[in-house]
Protein backbone atom coordinates (compact mmCIF):
# COMPACT_ATOMS: atom_id res chain seq x y z
CA UNK A 1 0.00 0.00 0.00
CA UNK A 2 1.92 3.35 -1.15
CA UNK A 3 2.24 6.30 1.48
CA UNK A 4 -0.20 8.60 -0.29
CA UNK A 5 -3.21 5.86 0.55
CA UNK A 6 -2.25 5.76 4.04
CA UNK A 7 -1.64 8.99 4.73
CA UNK A 8 -5.55 10.09 2.67
CA UNK A 9 -7.10 6.97 5.20
CA UNK A 10 -5.46 8.65 8.49
CA UNK A 11 -6.55 12.12 7.37
CA UNK A 12 -9.91 12.19 5.41
CA UNK A 13 -11.35 15.83 5.69
CA UNK A 14 -15.25 16.09 5.21
CA UNK A 15 -17.27 18.35 2.97
CA UNK A 16 -20.55 18.65 4.03
CA UNK A 17 -22.92 18.72 0.38
CA UNK A 18 -26.48 19.07 1.82
CA UNK A 19 -28.63 18.70 -1.32
CA UNK A 20 -32.24 19.37 -0.26
CA UNK A 21 -32.21 17.45 2.81
CA UNK A 22 -34.87 17.55 5.86
CA UNK A 23 -31.75 18.51 8.19
CA UNK A 24 -32.27 15.70 10.68
CA UNK A 25 -29.11 13.89 8.94
CA UNK A 26 -27.44 16.77 9.09
CA UNK A 27 -27.41 16.99 12.70
CA UNK A 28 -26.70 13.51 12.64
CA UNK A 29 -23.48 14.52 11.30
CA UNK A 30 -22.77 17.43 13.52
CA UNK A 31 -23.00 15.12 16.17
CA UNK A 32 -20.53 13.23 15.12
CA UNK A 33 -17.95 16.04 15.87
CA UNK A 34 -19.38 16.29 19.35
CA UNK A 35 -17.34 14.96 22.32
CA UNK A 36 -19.60 11.77 22.59
CA UNK A 37 -18.37 10.43 19.20
CA UNK A 38 -15.74 13.08 18.04
CA UNK A 39 -14.07 11.76 14.61
CA UNK A 40 -11.16 14.31 14.92
CA UNK A 41 -9.46 11.53 17.05
CA UNK A 42 -9.36 9.02 13.53
CA UNK A 43 -7.85 12.62 11.75
CA UNK A 44 -11.25 13.70 10.20
CA UNK A 45 -12.10 17.46 10.15
CA UNK A 46 -15.39 18.88 9.09
CA UNK A 47 -13.60 21.90 6.34
CA UNK A 48 -15.61 24.29 4.63
CA UNK A 49 -14.16 24.77 1.29
CA UNK A 50 -14.45 22.23 -1.24
CA UNK A 51 -10.95 22.81 -2.60
CA UNK A 52 -9.69 21.12 1.05
CA UNK A 53 -12.41 18.17 0.93
CA UNK A 54 -11.00 14.24 0.55
CA UNK A 55 -14.67 13.31 0.97
CA UNK A 56 -18.45 14.52 0.34
CA UNK A 57 -21.26 14.03 2.30
CA UNK A 58 -23.82 13.75 0.65
CA UNK A 59 -27.35 13.86 2.16
CA UNK A 60 -31.07 14.47 0.91
CA UNK A 61 -32.87 14.06 -2.87
CA UNK A 62 -31.09 16.22 -5.15
CA UNK A 63 -33.71 18.13 -6.64
CA UNK A 64 -33.70 19.79 -10.43
CA UNK A 65 -31.73 22.34 -8.69
CA UNK A 66 -29.29 20.81 -6.30
CA UNK A 67 -28.56 18.06 -9.06
CA UNK A 68 -26.68 20.25 -11.41
CA UNK A 69 -25.09 21.70 -7.82
CA UNK A 70 -23.91 18.28 -7.04
CA UNK A 71 -22.17 17.60 -10.00
CA UNK A 72 -20.32 20.83 -10.01
CA UNK A 73 -19.22 20.66 -6.65
CA UNK A 74 -17.80 17.38 -7.18
CA UNK A 75 -15.96 18.41 -10.27
CA UNK A 76 -14.24 21.15 -7.69
CA UNK A 77 -13.11 18.97 -5.62
CA UNK A 78 -9.47 17.82 -5.73
CA UNK A 79 -9.15 14.29 -6.81
CA UNK A 80 -8.50 11.69 -4.71
CA UNK A 81 -11.81 12.45 -3.43
CA UNK A 82 -14.55 9.80 -2.34
CA UNK A 83 -18.14 10.42 -2.10
CA UNK A 84 -20.66 8.95 0.97
CA UNK A 85 -24.11 9.00 0.52
CA UNK A 86 -25.74 9.43 4.20
CA UNK A 87 -29.80 8.48 4.72
CA UNK A 88 -32.31 7.14 2.41
CA UNK A 89 -33.01 9.68 0.76
CA UNK A 90 -29.51 9.75 -0.60
CA UNK A 91 -28.82 6.21 -1.20
CA UNK A 92 -32.24 5.83 -3.00
CA UNK A 93 -35.11 7.82 -3.23
CA UNK A 94 -37.66 5.84 -0.85
CA UNK A 95 -40.97 7.76 -0.68
CA UNK A 96 -39.89 10.18 -2.99
CA UNK A 97 -39.23 8.37 -5.77
CA UNK A 98 -42.76 9.32 -7.49
CA UNK A 99 -42.12 12.89 -6.33
CA UNK A 100 -42.48 15.73 -9.43
CA UNK A 101 -39.49 17.05 -8.50
CA UNK A 102 -37.23 14.55 -7.81
CA UNK A 103 -34.92 13.73 -11.24
CA UNK A 104 -32.85 11.13 -10.30
CA UNK A 105 -30.87 9.83 -7.19
CA UNK A 106 -27.31 10.94 -6.13
CA UNK A 107 -25.84 7.97 -7.84
CA UNK A 108 -26.90 8.82 -11.08
CA UNK A 109 -24.88 12.08 -10.93
CA UNK A 110 -22.16 11.64 -8.84
CA UNK A 111 -20.40 7.93 -8.10
CA UNK A 112 -20.93 7.09 -4.55
CA UNK A 113 -18.24 4.82 -2.72
CA UNK A 114 -20.30 3.96 0.77
CA UNK A 115 -24.42 4.38 1.51
CA UNK A 116 -25.09 4.64 5.11
CA UNK A 117 -28.65 4.17 5.23
CA UNK A 118 -31.19 5.13 7.92
CA UNK A 119 -33.47 7.77 8.60
CA UNK A 120 -31.50 9.45 10.44
CA UNK A 121 -28.43 7.23 10.06
CA UNK A 122 -26.95 7.11 13.84
CA UNK A 123 -23.78 8.50 14.09
CA UNK A 124 -22.41 4.84 15.12
CA UNK A 125 -23.34 4.04 11.75
CA UNK A 126 -21.81 6.42 9.79
CA UNK A 127 -18.40 5.77 11.81
CA UNK A 128 -19.03 1.77 11.14
CA UNK A 129 -19.54 3.21 6.94
CA UNK A 130 -16.43 4.73 7.39
CA UNK A 131 -14.23 2.12 8.66
CA UNK A 132 -15.55 0.54 5.72
CA UNK A 133 -15.12 3.22 3.19
CA UNK A 134 -11.04 3.20 4.31
CA UNK A 135 -10.66 -0.90 4.68
CA UNK A 136 -12.12 -0.27 0.72
CA UNK A 137 -9.22 2.04 -0.09
CA UNK A 138 -7.28 -0.03 1.47
CA UNK A 139 -8.23 -2.83 -1.17
CA UNK A 140 -9.46 -5.04 1.32
CA UNK B 1 32.42 25.29 2.87
CA UNK B 2 31.06 28.08 3.99
CA UNK B 3 28.50 28.29 1.47
CA UNK B 4 27.66 24.47 2.92
CA UNK B 5 27.42 25.25 6.03
CA UNK B 6 25.28 28.17 5.71
CA UNK B 7 22.59 26.08 3.35
CA UNK B 8 22.53 23.61 6.18
CA UNK B 9 21.30 26.07 8.73
CA UNK B 10 19.05 27.67 6.15
CA UNK B 11 17.27 23.76 5.05
CA UNK B 12 17.95 21.34 7.93
CA UNK B 13 19.11 22.41 11.69
CA UNK B 14 17.37 25.81 13.11
CA UNK B 15 15.97 26.48 9.24
CA UNK B 16 13.28 24.47 7.08
CA UNK B 17 13.52 20.80 8.38
CA UNK B 18 14.05 21.53 12.22
CA UNK B 19 11.34 24.55 12.56
CA UNK B 20 8.80 22.80 10.52
CA UNK B 21 8.96 19.57 12.81
CA UNK B 22 8.57 21.07 15.85
CA UNK B 23 6.23 23.94 14.38
CA UNK B 24 3.97 20.71 13.04
CA UNK B 25 4.28 19.26 17.25
CA UNK B 26 3.47 22.38 18.54
CA UNK B 27 0.07 22.24 16.34
CA UNK B 28 -0.87 18.82 17.30
CA UNK B 29 -0.34 20.63 20.93
CA UNK B 30 -2.44 22.84 19.99
CA UNK B 31 -5.19 20.55 18.77
CA UNK B 32 -4.80 18.27 21.53
CA UNK B 33 -5.32 20.66 24.04
CA UNK B 34 -8.07 22.54 22.35
CA UNK B 35 -9.86 18.82 22.13
CA UNK B 36 -9.37 18.18 26.12
CA UNK B 37 -10.90 21.42 26.70
CA UNK B 38 -14.06 20.49 24.34
CA UNK B 39 -13.41 17.16 26.80
CA UNK B 40 -12.66 15.16 23.64
CA UNK B 41 -9.91 12.70 22.78
CA UNK B 42 -8.44 14.66 19.94
CA UNK B 43 -5.65 13.22 17.10
CA UNK B 44 -2.91 11.17 17.36
CA UNK B 45 0.80 13.28 17.44
CA UNK B 46 1.58 12.89 13.80
CA UNK B 47 -1.80 13.99 12.80
CA UNK B 48 -0.10 17.27 11.00
CA UNK B 49 2.48 15.09 9.47
CA UNK B 50 0.11 12.92 7.96
CA UNK B 51 -2.41 16.08 6.57
CA UNK B 52 0.73 17.31 5.05
CA UNK B 53 1.76 14.04 3.27
CA UNK B 54 -2.11 13.50 2.05
CA UNK B 55 -2.07 17.27 0.50
CA UNK B 56 1.03 16.52 -0.87
CA UNK B 57 -0.84 14.14 -2.84
CA UNK B 58 -3.88 15.88 -3.78
CA UNK B 59 -4.68 17.07 -6.75
CA UNK B 60 -3.68 20.69 -7.36
CA UNK B 61 -6.69 23.02 -9.09
CA UNK B 62 -5.98 26.12 -10.54
CA UNK B 63 -8.78 27.82 -10.69
CA UNK B 64 -9.99 29.34 -14.36
CA UNK B 65 -8.31 33.02 -15.04
CA UNK B 66 -5.79 33.01 -11.71
CA UNK B 67 -2.55 34.68 -12.24
CA UNK B 68 0.58 32.98 -12.09
CA UNK B 69 0.72 34.19 -8.93
CA UNK B 70 -1.94 31.80 -7.45
CA UNK B 71 1.01 29.32 -7.39
CA UNK B 72 4.26 31.19 -6.04
CA UNK B 73 3.02 32.81 -3.26
CA UNK B 74 3.14 30.52 -1.11
CA UNK B 75 6.62 29.51 -1.77
CA UNK B 76 7.13 33.17 -1.17
CA UNK B 77 5.74 33.25 2.23
CA UNK B 78 7.72 30.10 3.08
CA UNK B 79 11.12 30.80 1.80
CA UNK B 80 10.99 34.27 4.04
CA UNK B 81 9.96 32.72 6.83
CA UNK B 82 12.14 29.82 6.85
CA UNK B 83 14.80 32.43 6.50
CA UNK B 84 13.82 34.33 9.35
CA UNK B 85 13.99 30.67 11.59
CA UNK B 86 17.16 29.81 10.81
CA UNK B 87 18.56 33.78 11.72
CA UNK B 88 16.82 33.52 15.21
CA UNK B 89 18.09 30.06 15.80
CA UNK B 90 21.44 30.88 14.77
CA UNK B 91 21.43 33.59 16.76
CA UNK B 92 20.50 32.11 19.71
CA UNK B 93 23.47 28.97 19.00
CA UNK B 94 25.93 32.31 19.25
CA UNK B 95 24.95 35.63 19.71
CA UNK B 96 27.83 37.54 18.38
CA UNK B 97 27.57 36.00 14.83
CA UNK B 98 24.96 38.38 13.60
CA UNK B 99 24.95 41.78 11.51
CA UNK B 100 23.67 45.11 12.57
CA UNK B 101 20.20 45.73 11.49
CA UNK B 102 19.05 42.04 11.53
CA UNK B 103 16.40 42.69 13.72
CA UNK B 104 14.91 45.05 11.09
CA UNK B 105 15.12 42.56 8.61
CA UNK B 106 13.33 39.88 10.86
CA UNK B 107 10.65 42.03 11.42
CA UNK B 108 10.31 42.67 7.92
CA UNK B 109 10.50 39.12 6.74
CA UNK B 110 7.85 38.44 9.24
CA UNK B 111 5.42 40.75 7.51
CA UNK B 112 6.11 38.77 4.35
CA UNK B 113 3.96 35.37 5.07
CA UNK B 114 0.90 37.86 5.03
CA UNK B 115 1.71 39.47 2.39
CA UNK B 116 1.60 36.23 0.42
CA UNK B 117 -1.58 35.10 1.73
CA UNK B 118 -2.95 38.23 0.51
CA UNK B 119 -1.03 37.79 -3.26
CA UNK B 120 -2.65 34.18 -3.32
CA UNK B 121 -5.76 35.14 -2.29
CA UNK B 122 -6.11 37.84 -4.99
CA UNK B 123 -4.79 36.65 -7.84
CA UNK B 124 -7.60 32.81 -7.32
CA UNK B 125 -10.53 35.44 -8.59
CA UNK B 126 -12.79 33.93 -6.11
CA UNK B 127 -15.34 36.60 -3.91
CA UNK B 128 -15.01 34.98 -0.57
CA UNK B 129 -11.22 35.22 -1.28
CA UNK B 130 -11.05 38.59 -1.82
CA UNK B 131 -13.54 39.40 1.61
CA UNK B 132 -10.64 37.22 3.47
CA UNK B 133 -7.61 39.04 1.94
CA UNK B 134 -9.36 42.41 2.67
CA UNK B 135 -9.30 41.85 6.06
CA UNK B 136 -6.22 40.49 6.19
CA UNK B 137 -4.51 43.60 4.62
CA UNK B 138 -6.54 45.48 7.62
CA UNK B 139 -5.37 43.32 10.19
CA UNK B 140 -1.79 43.19 9.20
CA UNK B 141 -2.52 47.12 9.18
CA UNK B 142 -3.77 46.98 12.71
CA UNK B 143 -1.02 45.04 14.25
CA UNK B 144 2.15 46.27 12.60
CA UNK B 145 2.04 49.49 14.32
CA UNK B 146 1.30 48.30 18.08
CA UNK B 147 4.00 45.16 17.35
CA UNK B 148 7.03 47.44 16.27
CA UNK B 149 6.46 49.88 18.93
CA UNK B 150 6.50 47.11 21.42
CA UNK B 151 9.91 46.01 19.61
CA UNK B 152 11.14 49.65 19.85
CA UNK B 153 10.89 49.50 23.60
CA UNK B 154 12.89 46.29 23.51
CA UNK B 155 15.69 48.07 21.29
CA UNK B 156 15.36 51.27 23.71
CA UNK B 157 15.73 48.73 26.79
CA UNK B 158 18.79 47.09 24.96
CA UNK B 159 20.77 50.18 25.13
CA UNK B 160 19.82 51.25 21.34
CA UNK B 161 21.06 48.36 19.41
CA UNK B 162 19.28 46.56 16.35
CA UNK B 163 21.15 43.72 16.47
CA UNK B 164 19.69 39.94 17.78
CA UNK B 165 22.46 39.45 18.84
CA UNK B 166 23.63 42.29 21.39
CA UNK B 167 19.89 42.18 22.32
CA UNK B 168 20.17 38.79 23.88
CA UNK B 169 24.00 39.98 25.18
CA UNK B 170 22.45 42.65 27.24
CA UNK B 171 19.58 40.16 28.73
CA UNK B 172 22.45 37.64 29.52
CA UNK B 173 24.60 41.04 31.30
CA UNK B 174 21.14 42.91 32.45
CA UNK B 175 18.43 40.26 33.14
CA UNK B 176 15.36 40.03 31.27
CA UNK B 177 13.64 42.91 29.19
CA UNK B 178 10.01 41.56 30.79
CA UNK B 179 11.54 42.06 34.21
CA UNK B 180 10.81 45.90 34.19
CA UNK B 181 7.33 47.83 33.70
CA UNK B 182 7.74 48.46 29.90
CA UNK B 183 9.51 45.07 29.28
CA UNK B 184 6.05 44.01 30.47
CA UNK B 185 3.90 46.40 28.94
CA UNK B 186 5.33 45.66 25.24
CA UNK B 187 5.30 41.59 26.24
CA UNK B 188 1.46 41.64 26.87
CA UNK B 189 1.18 43.69 23.78
CA UNK B 190 3.14 41.31 21.83
CA UNK B 191 1.35 38.38 22.80
CA UNK B 192 -1.96 39.75 21.16
CA UNK B 193 -0.05 40.41 18.26
CA UNK B 194 1.27 37.36 17.89
CA UNK B 195 -2.29 36.02 18.53
CA UNK B 196 -2.87 38.15 15.03
CA UNK B 197 -0.03 37.14 13.11
CA UNK B 198 -1.12 33.26 13.44
CA UNK B 199 -4.17 34.13 12.58
CA UNK B 200 -5.97 32.76 15.91
CA UNK B 201 -9.15 32.94 17.43
CA UNK B 202 -10.21 35.73 17.46
CA UNK B 203 -8.67 37.12 15.05
CA UNK B 204 -9.03 34.74 12.48
CA UNK B 205 -11.96 36.52 10.69
CA UNK B 206 -9.51 36.29 7.50
CA UNK B 207 -9.40 32.55 7.46
CA UNK B 208 -13.39 32.17 9.01
CA UNK B 209 -14.07 28.71 8.37
CA UNK B 210 -17.77 29.09 9.68
CA UNK B 211 -18.25 32.58 7.84
CA UNK B 212 -16.23 32.54 4.70
CA UNK B 213 -15.13 29.32 4.32
CA UNK B 214 -11.37 29.32 4.53
CA UNK B 215 -11.18 32.81 3.16
CA UNK B 216 -7.71 33.54 1.95
CA UNK B 217 -7.32 29.82 1.33
CA UNK B 218 -11.03 28.90 -0.26
CA UNK B 219 -9.12 28.14 -3.70
CA UNK B 220 -6.12 25.95 -2.32
CA UNK B 221 -5.79 22.31 -3.07
CA UNK B 222 -2.71 20.16 -2.53
CA UNK B 223 0.71 20.58 -2.97
CA UNK B 224 0.34 24.60 -2.14
CA UNK B 225 -2.59 24.36 0.42
CA UNK B 226 0.37 21.84 2.08
CA UNK B 227 2.94 24.82 1.66
CA UNK B 228 0.42 27.43 3.51
CA UNK B 229 -0.17 24.61 6.07
CA UNK B 230 3.46 24.11 6.78
CA UNK B 231 4.18 27.83 6.71
CA UNK B 232 1.50 28.58 9.48
CA UNK B 233 3.16 25.72 11.64
CA UNK B 234 6.52 27.71 11.05
CA UNK B 235 5.26 31.00 12.22
CA UNK B 236 3.99 29.08 15.34
CA UNK B 237 7.57 28.02 16.01
CA UNK B 238 9.17 31.76 14.84
CA UNK B 239 6.60 33.41 16.54
CA UNK B 240 7.31 32.60 20.51
CA UNK B 241 10.87 31.69 19.73
CA UNK B 242 11.01 35.99 18.38
CA UNK B 243 9.44 36.74 21.70
CA UNK B 244 11.74 34.67 24.17
CA UNK B 245 14.52 36.22 22.41
CA UNK B 246 13.23 39.57 22.70
CA UNK B 247 11.73 39.14 26.08
CA UNK B 248 12.73 36.27 28.07
CA UNK B 249 16.66 36.19 26.79
CA UNK B 250 18.02 35.91 30.07
CA UNK B 251 18.64 32.11 30.08
CA UNK B 252 18.87 30.37 26.57
CA UNK B 253 20.17 27.46 27.80
CA UNK B 254 17.89 24.16 25.71
CA UNK B 255 15.87 23.01 28.58
CA UNK B 256 14.57 26.86 29.86
CA UNK B 257 14.04 27.59 26.06
CA UNK B 258 11.30 24.94 25.58
CA UNK B 259 9.65 25.75 29.10
CA UNK B 260 9.54 29.20 27.68
CA UNK B 261 8.61 28.02 24.46
CA UNK B 262 5.62 25.61 26.11
CA UNK B 263 4.49 28.52 28.43
CA UNK B 264 3.83 30.86 25.35
CA UNK B 265 2.13 28.03 23.83
CA UNK B 266 -0.68 27.63 26.27
CA UNK B 267 -0.59 30.94 26.79
CA UNK B 268 -1.97 31.17 23.16
CA UNK B 269 -3.85 27.98 23.01
CA UNK B 270 -5.50 29.96 26.60
CA UNK B 271 -6.50 33.08 24.34
CA UNK B 272 -7.67 30.57 21.59
CA UNK B 273 -9.99 28.42 23.22
CA UNK B 274 -11.36 31.08 25.53
CA UNK B 275 -12.39 34.21 23.26
CA UNK B 276 -14.97 34.69 20.12
CA UNK B 277 -13.71 35.77 16.53
CA UNK B 278 -14.25 39.77 16.86
CA UNK B 279 -15.10 41.70 13.52
CA UNK B 280 -12.65 42.80 11.59
CA UNK B 281 -12.99 46.47 12.74
CA UNK B 282 -13.28 45.44 16.34
CA UNK B 283 -9.80 44.20 15.73
CA UNK B 284 -8.63 47.62 14.14
CA UNK B 285 -10.37 49.44 17.12
CA UNK B 286 -8.32 47.09 19.35
CA UNK B 287 -5.02 47.46 17.99
CA UNK B 288 -4.96 50.84 16.95
CA UNK B 289 -7.06 52.08 20.35
CA UNK B 290 -5.72 50.25 23.69
CA UNK B 291 -2.75 47.98 22.33
CA UNK B 292 -0.81 51.18 20.33
CA UNK B 293 -1.66 52.92 23.52
CA UNK B 294 -0.18 50.74 25.61
CA UNK B 295 3.02 50.30 23.58
CA UNK B 296 3.43 53.97 22.98
CA UNK B 297 3.25 54.19 27.16
CA UNK B 298 5.92 51.08 27.24
CA UNK B 299 8.03 53.56 24.84
CA UNK B 300 8.13 56.51 26.90
CA UNK B 301 9.04 54.59 30.59
CA UNK B 302 11.71 52.68 28.35
CA UNK B 303 13.18 56.61 27.25
CA UNK B 304 12.72 57.21 31.49
CA UNK B 305 14.68 53.78 32.31
CA UNK B 306 11.38 52.14 34.03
Amino acid sequence: MNVKLKALTKSIWVFHAACSPCNNCDIEILDLLTPRFDIERLGMVLVGSVRHADALLVTGVPNYKTKERLKILYEQAPKPCVVIAIGNCSCGRVMFRDSYNSPCTVDEVIPVDVYIPGCPPKPEAMIAGVAKLINKLKGK
Amino acid sequence: MKALINLFTYLIFPGFLFSACIGLIAGWVDRKVTARIHWRVGPPWYQNFVDIVKLLGKETIVPAGAKMTFLLAPYLGLLSLTLVAAALGSNILSPLEGFVGDLIVVLYLLVVPAVALIIGAASSRNPLASVGLSREMKLVLGYELPFILSVITVIIKSGITIQIGEIINHQINFGSNIASISGTLAFLVSIFCMQAKLGFVPFDASEAEQEIMGGVLIEYSGLPLAIFKVTKAILLYTMPLFLIILFMGKDLSPLFIIAKFVLLLVIIVLIKNTSPRVRIDQALRWFWGPMSFLASAAVILALLGK
